[in-house]
C-alpha cells in the first residue's frame, strides 16, 4: 500500500485518480439519475476546458472561440442522431419524408449532399473529431504561419465564433437554424432517453475524459510540452534553435479542437439537443473561465473548473432567477482577483502547505508520544520495550 | 554571385528601414576555423548584420551564402538546420526550465512536431549534455532552474545551448556584457576552444578581451565596413581611431 502510494506521489498521478473516483464512484452514488446526468453535460465543457489548458496554459494562445470546435463536434453528432429519428414512417406527415422535420419546414425535399457521410455512425465518429480539427488547421494555420499572436489571434477566433453562429442560425434549412436540432432519441436504435443508457453514457464522457487527459498529459511530459513552455518564455530563442514555432501552436491548437469536438459529441448524446447557443461568443469566453477558475495550468483543475462553475450556474439560477447572472459575475470576479492561478493555484499555495505542516506536527507529536513512552519504561502490564510502544503511536 | 571556400560570404548586403540604410551595400568573408571579432560605434548595424545572417531581419538587397548556400529567402529555422547557430545580447534563456532542461531541449533531434512527441532523452543525448555542461561549467548546476542562475552563467547556458547543436557558424552578439573579470577569463577560453572547428564571428567593445580572442577584426561604421585586419593593423588605422577608439 505505502508503495503505491509512493509511486503515485512521484507520477504525479495523485490528483487525476482521485477526480476519476469523485466522477465515477462517488457522484454516481451519491446523484440520481437527473442530477448525474447534468453533471454528464458539464463534463463535455470540460473536455473544452481541458484542450485550453493546453493551448492557453501551455501554449500561451488564449483562443476565445473553442465554442465553434464544440459545436462542430456536436453538430456532427446531432446530424448523425437526426437522421436516424427522421425515418420515413416517423416523418410520414411531411411533404418529403425521410428528411429531418426543419429542412421540410423549409422547402427543402431532398437531404443536402453534406449531410450523407451522417447516415454512417463510423464516418460520423471520425468527422467528429476530423471537421473541428480541419477548421483549426486552417484558421491556426493562416495565423501561426504569419506570426499572428496574443490578442489579435484572440479576437480572431472571437469573429470566427460570430461568423460561424450566423452562418448556423442563417442557413436554417441545412442546420435548424436558430432552435438547433432537437428530438435526438437513438443511436443505431438504442434509445438514449432512458434512466439506464444516460448511465451508460455519463460512464463512457467520464471514461473519455480521463483518457484525454492522460494524452494531455503525455504531450505535456514529452519534448513537444518542454518546448511549448520554453516558447512561452522566449519563443525567439526556440526558433533560432532550429525549430518551426508555428507548427508546434498549430498542433496545439487542433488538438484543443479535437478535445472540444469530442466534447461537442458527447454534449449532443447526452442532452439529446444542438443549438448555435453553445457555439458564439458567450458560450466561447464562459469556456475560458472554466479554465481559468480551475487554474489554467492544470488539466484536473480545468475539470473542477468546468464542474464547479457550471454547478453554480444551475444553483444560482434555481434559487435566485433575479439574481443569477450578477451571482456569476462575482465568482468570476472573485476568482480571478484573489487566485489569479485559479483553483488548482489556490492547492499549491494554500492546500499543500497546510498539508506539509499537519504532517510535520503528526511526526513531531509521535515523537514526543514516543519520547513519553519511553520515560516510562515500567508501565504496570507493558512487556514490550519503551521504543516498540513508541513506535505504535 | 559566385561560390567560394568561405563558410560565410556576404556581398552587397543591404537592408533599409523607411529608408535609413542600418547595413550598406556590405561585403564581408568569413573563413572556416576563424575566430572574427566585429567592433564599432553603436548604431553601426553590428547587430542588424546578425538578425540579416541568422533571419530575424529580412535583407532588401544582396547576397548571404553559408557553403555556398543562398541564405537570403530562407526561413529561420531551416538555417539554424543548415549549421547557424545565434546567441542575442541579453541572455536569453528559458528561465523556467532546469539548466539540463534547457539544453536537453536545444540536442538536434526531434525537432518537427511529431518527432518531438517520440523524443526520448536517451543515454547519447545525456552524455552530450554532460558534455556540453562541463564545457560551460554548469555541470554540478544541471538541476538548478536556469531563472536563478546569475547573469554571466546565463551568457555561458546560452552558449552551451548552441554548442548542443554543433553549429559550423557561431554568431555570439556581445557574449561578456554583465560579467566579473574572472568570469571574463573564463570565456575568452571557451571562446578559443569552441572556435576550433567552426566559424565565430563575436560582437564585442570590450576592447582587451577582443585583443584576447580575436584572430582579425572587422570594424563597422554606418553600416559600412570601416576597416580589416588584424587588431594591431586596425588600432593604428587613422579613421578607426577618429570614429570609434579615439585618439
Amino acid at each position: 500500500m505505502n508503495m503505491f502510494l509512493n509511486g503515485l506521489k512521484r507520477s504525479g498521478l495523485g490528483p487525476l485518480l482521485l477526480l476519476t473516483i469523485l466522477l465515477a464512484v462517488v457522484l454516481p452514488l451519491s446523484l440520481d439519475i437527473f442530477r448525474l446526468n447534468l453533471v454528464g453535460k458539464y463534463l463535455t465543457y470540460a473536455f473544452v476546458a481541458v484542450g485550453l489548458v493546453m493551448v492557453w496554459g501551455y501554449g500561451g494562445v488564449l483562443s476565445l472561440g473553442q465554442g465553434v470546435f464544440f459545436g462542430l463536434g456536436g453538430y456532427a453528432m446531432a446530424m448523425f442522431l437526426k437522421l436516424e429519428a427522421s425515418d420515413p414512417i416517423t416523418t410520414k406527415i411531411q411533404s418529403t419524408p425521410g428528411i429531418p422535420d426543419f429542412m421540410d419546414w423549409n422547402q427543402i425535399t431532398e437531404l443536402p449532399a453534406f449531410w450523407l457521410p451522417f447516415k454512417s455512425l463510423p464516418l460520423t465518429l471520425i468527422l467528429v473529431i476530423a471537421v473541428p480539427t480541419l477548421l483549426a488547421w486552417i484558421i491556426s494555420y493562416a495565423m501561426f504561419k504569419r506570426r499572428v499572436g496574443g490578442v489579435y489571434f484572440a479576437i480572431i477566433t472571437q469573429a470566427v465564433s460570430l461568423i460561424v453562429t450566423v452562418l448556423i442560425i442563417g442557413q436554417q434549412g441545412y442546420t435548424g437554424g436558430v432552435n438547433g436540432m432537437t428530438d435526438l432519441k437513438t443511436v443505431l436504435g438504442w434509445d438514449t432517453r432512458t434512466d439506464s443508457a444516460k448511465y451508460i453514457l455519463y460512464f463512457v464522457c467520464v471514461a473519455l475524459l480521463i483518457a484525454s487527459i492522460l494524452l494531455c498529459r503525455w504531450v505535456q511530459k514529452s519534448k513537444c510540452g518542454t518546448l511549448l513552455l520554453a516558447m512561452r518564455d522566449k519563443e525567439d530563442r526556440v526558433r533560432f534553435s532550429g525549430y518551426d514555432v508555428a507548427d508546434f501552436k498549430i498542433f496545439t491548437f487542433c488538438l484543443a479542437a479535437a478535445l472540444s469536438g469530442i466534447g461537442g459529441a458527447l454534449f449532443a448524446l447526452q442532452v439529446g439537443f444542438m443549438s448555435p447557443s453553445f457555439v458564439g461568443i458567450v458560450p466561447s469566453i464562459e469556456m475560458v473561465i472554466y479554465a481559468a477558475v480551475g487554474g489554467r495550468l492544470s488539466l484536473v483543475g480545468a475539470v473542477y473548473g468546468a464542474l464547479l462553475v457550471n454547478a453554480g450556474k444551475t444553483l444560482f439560477s434555481e434559487s435566485f432567477p433575479d439574481l443569477w447572472l450578477f451571482l456569476m459575475a462575482a465568482l468570476f470576479i472573485g476568482v480571478t482577483m484573489a487566485f489569479p492561478m485559479g483553483l488548482a493555484g489556490l492547492v499549491e499555495s494554500h492546500i499543500k502547505p497546510w498539508w506539509v505542516r499537519k504532517q510535520s506536527e503528526r511526526r513531531l507529536n509521535a515523537e514526543k508520544l514516543a519520547a513519553a513512552h519511553a520515560s516510562y519504561p515500567e508501565r504496570p502490564g507493558s512487556k514490550l520495550p519503551p521504543g516498540v510502544s513508541g513506535q505504535q503511536a | 554571385m559566385s561560390n567560394t571556400d568561405f563558410a560565410l560570404a556576404v556581398e552587397d548586403l543591404t537592408v533599409s528601414f523607411d529608408g535609413f540604410k542600418a547595413i550598406d551595400a556590405l561585403t564581408l568573408y568569413i573563413d572556416k576555423n576563424e575566430l572574427r571579432v566585429i567592433i564599432g560605434p553603436n548604431g553601426a548595424g553590428k547587430t542588424t548584420l546578425l538578425d540579416l545572417i541568422c533571419g530575424k531581419t529580412r535583407a532588401s538587397g544582396g547576397s548571404i551564402k553559408f557553403k555556398n548556400t543562398e541564405l537570403t529567402q530562407m526561413a529561420e529555422h531551416k538555417r539554424v538546420r543548415l549549421g547557424i547557430g545565434r546567441k542575442f545580447q541579453t541572455p536569453s534563456i528559458y528561465e523556467n526550465l532546469s539548466v539540463f532542461q534547457n539544453l536537453e531541449v536545444s540536442y538536434p533531434k526531434g525537432r518537427s512536431v511529431f518527432g518531438a512527441l517520440a523524443f526520448k532523452c536517451t543515454d547519447e543525448v545525456r552524455a552530450k549534455v554532460q558534455v556540453v555542461a562541463e564545457e560551460i561549467s554548469l555541470s554540478d548546476k544541471l538541476d538548478t532552474e536556469a531563472g536563478l542562475l546569475s547573469h554571466g552563467q546565463k551568457q555561458w547556458l546560452e552558449i552551451g545551448m548552441l554548442l548542443m547543436q554543433e553549429p559550423e557558424l557561431l554568431m555570439l552578439d556581445e557574449p561578456i556584457a554583465g560579467m566579473s573579470a574572472r568570469e571574463r577569463e573564463l570565456t575568452a577560453e571557451l571562446l578559443k576552444r569552441i572556435c576550433a572547428n567552426r566559424a565565430v564571428i563575436v560582437i564585442e567593445h570590450d576592447m582587451d578581451f577582443v585583443k584576447q580572442i580575436a584572430h582579425k577584426v572587422t570594424v563597422m561604421h554606418q553600416g559600412k565596413i570601416l576597416a580589416e585586419g588584424s587588431m594591431d593593423k586596425v588600432q593604428n588605422d587613422p579613421k578607426v581611431i577618429d570614429v570609434y577608439l579615439g585618439h
